[in-house]
């Protein structure tokens, strides 16, 4: 099954809790870290390099001898990458072409023929021997997020695995819808500050309207702070498990150790969260 | 006169970029505000807010099939390449949310079957603040085109700024390094990236400042957290140094900014005399030099 883990805001502790989900369960699951423009799942892991491919995309290249300037192209574009520049012919804006084909489909005379301009890379790689991580990393300057989370899901050599965990970007725009789309289930990190509070209730309207099963973690607990147990509560949301605000947590992280590392008496129910994720996931069937 | 755009991002989420924004706000006497990041835009909450125009934002089109006119040939699925049209028991029909809006389907139907229309992907707004107007938006959950209802964001902060004569604009950006936060950046004049002392800091951080040396903006960064680990520093001066920018400053891991928070206020305006207040206010005046501003 696939468990996507999200927050909505950032920083609130998603990456630190994959990667120990990841290794409490490294036996039976592999990690898709799918935060392309920021990866950081591999820092906290001891990792043996597999394999590295690039991904492309495609832009139009024109051949001025054959351009008849008819501009047909220029009109057929929706994203103002192609533009009329008088004796120059046509120029193209490759960082604003969305890679539709739309041009090249429409040029009378084939003298934009598409080339391919690379976006980002994915890199496989083996954690323990056996582990799987797989991350995707958005080119500098790139602007195709989904394109590449897609890409990122699409590689899963080995259907044995029995949970696939997708670390999901910031957000609640369409780079996290595309993380979470599919997934079985998705366990939203929140954290217990009034920001994290506003950007829990986007997340799950986001969530809400795809219909996907979720429950809440919540993290940075501390005296004096409740807002999101209170609306968890008072919503009935399932809250799985719960961290302290901790400045050991947040200097072992600091100092590139995971939530299990400060806090190994997880490790059993780490396990127990998976196992939890797939029961619901019979039920929601059943239902 | 133009006025100087000084935008806060991060890379990686959670650094503290909102909080400081909002005290770096109250440095400065005069500015218009934009919060960029409008998928989780949390700005808001710590200004005291008072919405004055609020309304949708049309960020492209969208294809839609009429059945009654399509011919279930599937040549719009044949190019498309956004996997964005589905076929179903019903027909062909456009995923909304994966259409990109580039119309190379409705261009190519053979039997004009595909309608072209508008698509809405959030709502902007204007509200007066305790500092000065702030222009802010709400994307739709899950939508596209976030980059193109920040660059509106961005258009209408620097129009206020211009047709008032106000001097300065102060951006709270998104995290990562893609569409958005390239929208956010373009017209900057001045760069402040807010960091941490962690792993994903250090590696978001080097990533960010590629993406800002590409914009050819001066660019400041400032060590949140700073105490947690200081092994950090010196690799993130010489960092820095590599990519052109500079560190302006430090602050504490501190639990008076979720203080604030809680209170609805800027770290500035609930703990005034604190030290981080006195820092924070001593990182606004080195932004004023920098950007020359009295």
């Amino acid at each position: 099954m696939q468990i996507a883990i999200a927050s909505g805001k950032g920083g609130t502790g998603k990456t630190s809790l994959a990667v120990s989900l990841f290794l409490a369960n490294a036996d039976r699951s592999r990690l898709l870290d799918c935060d392309v423009e920021e990866p950081n799942c591999h820092l906290f892991l001891k990792t043996r390099f597999v394999s590295r491919s690039s991904v492309e995309r495609r832009i139009p290249l024109l051949n001025p001898d054959l351009c008849k300037h008819c501009g047909k192209c220029v009109e057929a574009c929706q994203f103002n990458a192609l533009a009329e520049a008088g004796k120059a012919g046509i120029l193209v804006f490759e960082e604003l072409c969305h890679s539709c084909g739309g041009c090249s489909l429409v040029c009378p005379t084939g003298a934009l023929q598409e080339t391919p301009l690379k976006m980002g890379a994915i890199t496989r790689a083996l954690v323990a021997e056996k582990a799987e991580l797989i991350t995707g990393a958005l080119a500098i300057g790139h602007t195709e997020t989904p394109t590449l989370i897609r890409a990122v899901k699409k590689k899963q050599p080995d259907p044995e695995v029995e949970f696939t965990l997708i670390d999901a970007p910031p957000g609640t725009a369409c780079a996290f819808a595309t993380a979470v789309e599919h997934a079985d289930f998705v366990l939203l990190v929140a954290e217990e500050t009034p920001f994290g509070l506003h950007d829990l209730k986007l997340t799950l309207k986001a969530l809400q309207k795809k219909g996907l099963p979720f429950a809440v973690i919540l993290n940075r607990m501390r005296p004096g702070f409740s807002s999101v147990q209170e609306f968890c509560k008072e919503k009935n949301y399932p809250l799985w498990l719960q961290i302290p605000e901790s400045r050991d947590i947040a200097g072992t992280y600091a100092r590139g150790g995971t939530l299990l590392d400060a806090m190994p008496e997880l490790q059993e129910s780490l396990r127990l969260l998976l196992d939890k994720c797939a029961e619901e996931l019979l039920c929601n069937r059943r239902n | 006169m133009q006025p100087e755009e000084l935008v806060i991002i991060s890379g990686k989420g959670g650094t503290g970029k909102t909080s400081i924004t909002a005290a770096l706000a109250e440095c400065f006497p005069s500015k218009v505000l934009a919060d960029c990041d409008v998928d989780a835009a949390d700005l808001f909450l710590v200004l005291k807010v008072t919405e004055t125009q609020i309304a949708e934002f049309q960020s492209g089109h969208v294809a839609e099939i009429d059945p009654e006119k399509c011919h279930h040939c599937g040549h719009c699925a044949t190019l498309c390449r956004f996997e964005a049209i589905v076929s179903s028991k019903k027909g062909y029909e456009v995923d909304a949310r994966a259409c990109e809006g580039c119309k190379v389907c409705v261009n190519a139907c053979p039997h004009h079957a595909i309608e072209w229309k508008e698509a809405f992907c959030g709502l902007w707004k204007e509200s007066q603040t305790t500092q000065g107007t702030l222009f802010h938006a709400s994307l739709y959950p899950g939508a596209e085109n976030s980059g193109k209802l920040v660059s509106f964001v961005r258009e209408k902060t620097r129009k206020k700024a211009v047709d008032e004569g106000i001097p300065l604009v102060l951006v709270d950006g998104p995290p990562g390094i893609g569409c958005p936060v390239i929208a956010s950046v373009t017209g900057a004049s001045i760069i402040l990236v807010v960091t941490e002392p962690t792993p994903s800091g250090y590696h978001d951080l080097e990533r960010v400042l590629v993406l800002a040396k590409h914009f050819q903006v001066p660019t400041y960064i400032l060590i949140n957290k700073a105490d947690l680990e200081t092994s950090y520093h010196k690799k993130m001066e010489d960092c820095a140094a590599k990519f052109g920018a500079t560190v302006i400053g430090q602050l504490p891991y501190s639990p008076l900014f979720s203080k604030a928070q809680q209170k609805g206020q800027s770290v500035l305006t609930a703990f005034p005399t604190s030290p981080e207040a006195e820092t924070l206010r001593s990182i606004a005046a080195l932004l004023k030099q920098k950007m020359k501003m009295s």
